[in-house]
């Protein structure tokens, strides 16, 4: 399939689980632990999509996802925020600054594969 | 020689000039064309300061003591240059209050009081003799100059008949005359006198040309200028010393001050300058104006006082009289007959405004309020009062005038014109604090004022005019050289031993230094009546007030408007009365023939109509006979100010209630803020432990459904993925009696268990308990533990939990292999310290503080594993803070941390807290 996820994560127990997932799912599979190291990655190479959990150090993935959307070079990538903070007002920020979809934590690991699928092969 | 019909021909041509321009000055001032709404004439008039002295006198006084004349005309320079914030103050004041007369003012602002009104009249009246004296000295020295030169020469000794033969006693009684002509013709003081002001004016123009035009003949005539004029007297010795300032033998000081306060305070300069005054915007003019006068009339006054020094250097000429002597002996008496001409204008001007100020201070402050009291005169019902005070003032010019011969008859010889003149001076200046402090201190009081003014006037009688009836042979002179009894201490001339600043300097000194502190001492103690509080009041915020409605309120009782009307027309004429009260009715619009009875602001009006005929105190006695119900008494005023005392009280406690609730207001929005806050707070706190939560939560869960849907996974990565589901199910549980632990220990839950801690034994046990941990990642632990430590108060369990607390974050943050945490204790000021110290990464400076906050991780890098609660350090911090003790962090970034906690010794007594906690 040869279509490539950026997992921007920082606790690691947590990157581990999401690597194993999309690996499984038969995906590409690269780590970025900060919004820094994350927007390298985009720059470096392309991804399709993006998980970007909110709370990172460096830029935080609001802004992440807001350079992303600035740059039409990248309008193709696809973003699925990941965020432990439920609000409504957050998932509303998350959406209105160009995400996705929205997930939050604890997720089911189906929903959220299924959801990646969705958006790289258009759902079966 | 001049014939002696000549000069008097001349005169009384000259004098009857001046009466047709006051003539011609009062007509059109009936006819309401003012000729002296100009601010020049009234500059011109206030020149009347400048009188025989200035004429002759300052000559005389140049040639002895070279520019010692000056200080005279410096004073008044400086009260118009930086002064004229006070003159124009007086002059907004006696406008308001219909003032008359310097005692007038006075008395009205300490109360209306007649007996203050007749002091200060005394005092004037006393002090200015010696002034009108002058004057006719310098008339009748100037005239037998004239007429007997050069046969007499030095002082003209005719007084050796009777004074019938004297022409000093006809030159007092043609005065006299012309001051009634010029000054009594109406009554109504304050309707200004117009024709006499305007021939002031005139005056003042005559003697500055007579004396300039002497001035030029000798400067230019005489000599070849003024170059010429003062290198000839600079040859003599003599001369050349008065050139200097040393000649004039000190004293500019006190004499400066004292022409300062004369300028306003003679009561002749009061009547020009301030009830004369028509407008006061005239001021302005004045100001430069009059100075300028000053100095154009004293230009030539050292010239002639050398030139005549020269001219006559076998001496044997009085240099009084140098200004008439030099054109004489020049065979120049066409000239010699102008200046004459001059100083008759200087003293004429002088005599006429002094004695139609004095009357008007005698007729209204002293005879009419003796005569309203003897009740026998019916004065009050009169049918007309005004022709009884022209006579009064008429009779008190000629008395005045009379005086004033007498004492030029009994003493006037033995002075020259100058110190005869600084007598009157330092008696003026006596008014000058009850004035100055009248209007810009409300605390003076009438009791005050009348200890000032007697205190001052005493000393200065004592010091001047005693001296100089002994000089003149009246009294004995060792009263003089000895002190009266031989007491030295009492010499009138170095009263209590001060000696050598001359007479007029030390009696300057001795009566304003009794004055003043009778003013102000007796002020302080003494209690102001009703009356003079309002007064007091009226005069000092003259300028933040636009009407007097505050004295208005004093008339409670009604009187019938008829009767009032009536009473005016007794003293100022019926046909005026009756204009004025029309004119009243017509300003405001109202019909007085329908009204009937008067309003207070009706009989206040007809009080000021009538303070300016009688001055103002007798002015309300006179009103307060016709206002039924007499005036208000005392308990009727003390109601009405208790009235406004009330209102003012009532409006300051609203404005009191009115601050208190702004400041209600305030704190319930500071509190509501702080509300605001701490629910932010919680919000942010729940947000964050939500966070902290869900995070192990997500592992646990993925690892768990990975698992539950990967039968395939190999053994190896199934044992990895259940142990991080361990770890992290570790993990929550920690970070959920974390948050427990410090929700109690803020809300103040915690049970503590209080006893006595070994701290050194806690470290051991902890270390034991951690040991472990340490050895998996090869970090090397060790102590440094001091023999023996202090016991402290506290809870075991919690102590332990700090201690492993700190460990364990050292434990964290160390590089694995290379690592090491060292644990100390040692007893310190009281109390016992704890560190532990690693050599991990170190914390930045700025975050020192904040890493003491509730879930503030540092997080090292991708690397970073934090396992903490993020809650580890707040809940040490809470601990050791219950305890009394501090906590701490020191560390340079790159070189490790060192964490410090300090807890005071339990070995003092236990607290009565302590026990109770314990329970």
């Amino acid at each position: 399939m040869g279509k490539s996820i950026l997992v921007v994560e920082d606790e690691p127990n947590i990157v581990l689980s999401l690597e194993f997932l999309m690996k499984r799912a038969g995906y590409d599979v690269r780590i970025a632990r900060d919004g820094e190291e994350a927007l390298a990655e985009v720059a470096r190479r392309i991804p399709d999509l993006v998980l970007l959990d909110v709370m990172i150090p460096k830029r935080d993935g609001y802004d992440v996802c807001q350079t992303i959307r600035a740059n039409p070079q990248w309008s193709a990538i696809r973003i699925i925020m990941l965020t432990a903070k439920g609000r409504d007002v957050e998932r509303e920020k998350g959406l209105a600054l160009g995400a996705d979809d929205y997930v939050t934590k604890p997720f089911s690991t189906r929903d959220l594969t299924d959801k990646v699928r969705q958006f790289l092969d258009g759902g079966d | 020689m001049l014939p002696g019909w000549l000069i008097i021909v001349t005169s009384f041509g000259y004098l009857c000039l001046l009466f047709a321009i006051a003539y011609y000055g009062d007509r059109r001032a009936d006819t309401g064309r003012s000729l002296i709404a100009n601010p020049y004439i009234y500059a011109l008039s206030i020149a009347v300061y400048c009188t025989s002295w200035t004429f002759y006198g300052s000559v005389g006084r140049a040639a002895s003591s070279g520019v010692g004349f000056l200080p005279i005309y410096l004073g008044p320079t400086l009260t118009f240059a930086l002064g004229w914030f006070v003159l124009r103050k007086i002059i907004r004041i006696s406008k308001m209050h219909h003032i008359t007369s310097i005692a007038d003012f006075i008395s009205s602002r300490y109360g209306k009081s007649h007996r203050l009104g007749g002091l200060v009249t005394v005092i004037a009246v006393v002090g200015i003799m010696p002034y009108i004296s002058l004057q006719l000295k310098a008339v009748s020295v100037s005239f037998n100059v004239l007429l007997h030169y050069p046969d007499v020469t030095s002082s003209p000794d005719l007084l050796g008949g009777s004074m019938f033969a004297d022409t000093a006693f006809y030159v007092a009684l043609l005065m006299a005359v012309f001051s009634i002509l010029f000054g009594t013709r109406h009554i109504d003081a304050t309707e200004h006198h117009e024709g006499m002001v305007a021939a002031i004016a005139f005056e003042s123009v005559v003697k500055l040309l007579a004396f300039l035009a002497v001035g030029v003949f000798v400067t230019f005539g005489l000599f070849d200028g003024f170059g010429d004029l003062f290198g000839q007297a600079a040859a003599h010795p003599e001369m050349r010393a008065l050139m200097s300032l040393d000649a004039t033998g000190g004293g500019w000081v006190p004499l400066t001050i004292l022409s300062m306060a004369a300028i306003v305070l003679l009561p002749r300069q009061f009547q020009v300058t301030v009830v004369e005054n028509t407008d006061e915007r005239h001021l302005k003019t004045a100001l430069w104006v009059f100075p300028l006068y000053l100095f154009a009339i004293n230009l030539f006054v050292l010239p002639i006082a050398f030139g005549g020094l020269l001219h006559f250097s076998g001496g044997g000429v009085d240099a009084d009289t140098f200004v008439l002597a030099l054109p004489m002996a020049e065979q120049r008496p066409g000239l010699a007959l102008f200046a004459f001409i001059g100083g008759l204008s200087a003293a004429t001007g002088m005599v006429i405004v002094a004695s139609i100020a004095l009357s008007t201070m005698v007729c209204n402050d002293l005879v009419m309020p003796l005569l309203l009291r003897f009740a026998w005169l019916h004065l009050s019902e009169h049918e007309d009062v005004s022709g009884l005070l022209k006579a009064i003032r008429r009779t008190t010019i000629i008395i005045i005038l009379i005086l004033g011969y007498l004492y030029y008859h009994l003493i006037g010889e033995s002075y020259a014109l100058v110190t005869i003149g600084l007598v009157s001076f330092a008696a003026a200046a006596q008014f000058a604090p009850a004035i100055i402090g009248g209007i810009y201190w409300k605390g003076g009081t009438h009791r005050g004022a009348v200890t000032g003014l007697s205190a001052g006037f005493l000393v200065w009688g004592y010091t001047l005019l005693l001296p100089a009836f002994a000089r003149s042979g009246w009294l004995p002179v060792e009263l003089v050289d000895q002190g009266p009894f031989g007491i030295a201490l009492l010499k009138p001339y170095a009263l209590f031993g001060l000696e050598g600043l001359g007479q007029i300097s030390h009696a300057l000194f001795w009566s304003l230094l009794a004055n003043i502190a009778g003013y102000v001492g007796v002020s302080l103690l003494s209690r102001q009546s009703t009356l003079e509080r309002i007064q007091a009041a009226l005069f000092v915020d003259v300028f933040k007030r636009t009407d007097t409605g505050a004295s208005a309120q004093l008339w409670r009782g009604t009187a019938a408007i008829a009767d009032l009307c009536n009473l005016a027309a007794r003293f100022i004429g019926r046909e005026r009365a009756d204009e004025t009260f029309a004119q009243y009715a017509m300003n405001r619009g109202i019909d007085l023939e329908r009204v009937g009875q008067a309003d207070a602001e009706l009989v206040q009006f007809a009080e000021r109509l009538l303070a300016g005929t009688i001055g103002a105190a007798s002015a309300r006695v006179m009103v307060a006979s016709t206002v039924k119900g007499e005036s208000v008494s005392l308990d009727e005023i003390m109601e009405i100010l208790d009235e406004t005392s009330q209102v003012l009280e009532y409006s300051r406690q609203l404005e009191q209630k009115s601050q208190e609730l702004e400041q209600a207001t305030a704190e319930i929005r500071a509190a509501n803020e702080r509300l605001k806050e701490l629910d932010r707070l919680k919000d942010e706190f729940l947000s964050t432990v939500t966070h902290e939560l869900r995070t192990p939560l997500t592992s646990i869960r993925s690892f768990s459904e990975i698992l539950h849907d990967s039968p395939d996974i190999d053994d190896e990565e199934r044992r990895n993925f259940l142990s991080i589901i361990i770890r992290e199910s570790e993990r929550l549980t920690r970070l959920i009696n974390d948050v427990l632990d410090m929700a109690k220990i803020e809300a103040g839950r915690m049970e503590w268990q209080m006893v006595d801690v070994n701290l050194k034994e806690v470290l051991e046990d902890a270390v034991a308990t951690l040991h472990h941990l340490f050895d998996d990642k090869s970090i090397r632990l060790s102590t440094n533990l001091a023999d023996h430590v202090p016991l402290v108060r506290g809870d075991r369990d919690l102590l332990m939990q700090v201690v492993i607390n700190l460990l364990s974050n050292a434990e964290k943050f160390c590089p694995p292999d290379t690592g090491w945490v060292v644990v100390g204790i040692e007893a310190r000021n009281d109390g016992v310290t704890v560190c532990v110290r690693d050599n991990g990464p170190g914390i930045a400076e700025s975050d020192q503080m904040a890493i003491f906050d509730k879930f503030h991780q540092l997080r090292e890098g991708e690397t970073g594993n934090p396992m903490g609660s993020g809650l580890g350090l707040a809940i040490c911090k809470a601990i050791i803070e219950h305890l009394d003790g501090r906590i701490w962090v020191e560390s340079t970034p790159g070189e490790g941390a060192a964490f410090f906690f300090t807890l005071p010794s339990a070995e003092a007594p236990a607290t009565a807290a302590d026990v109770a906690s314990v329970g």
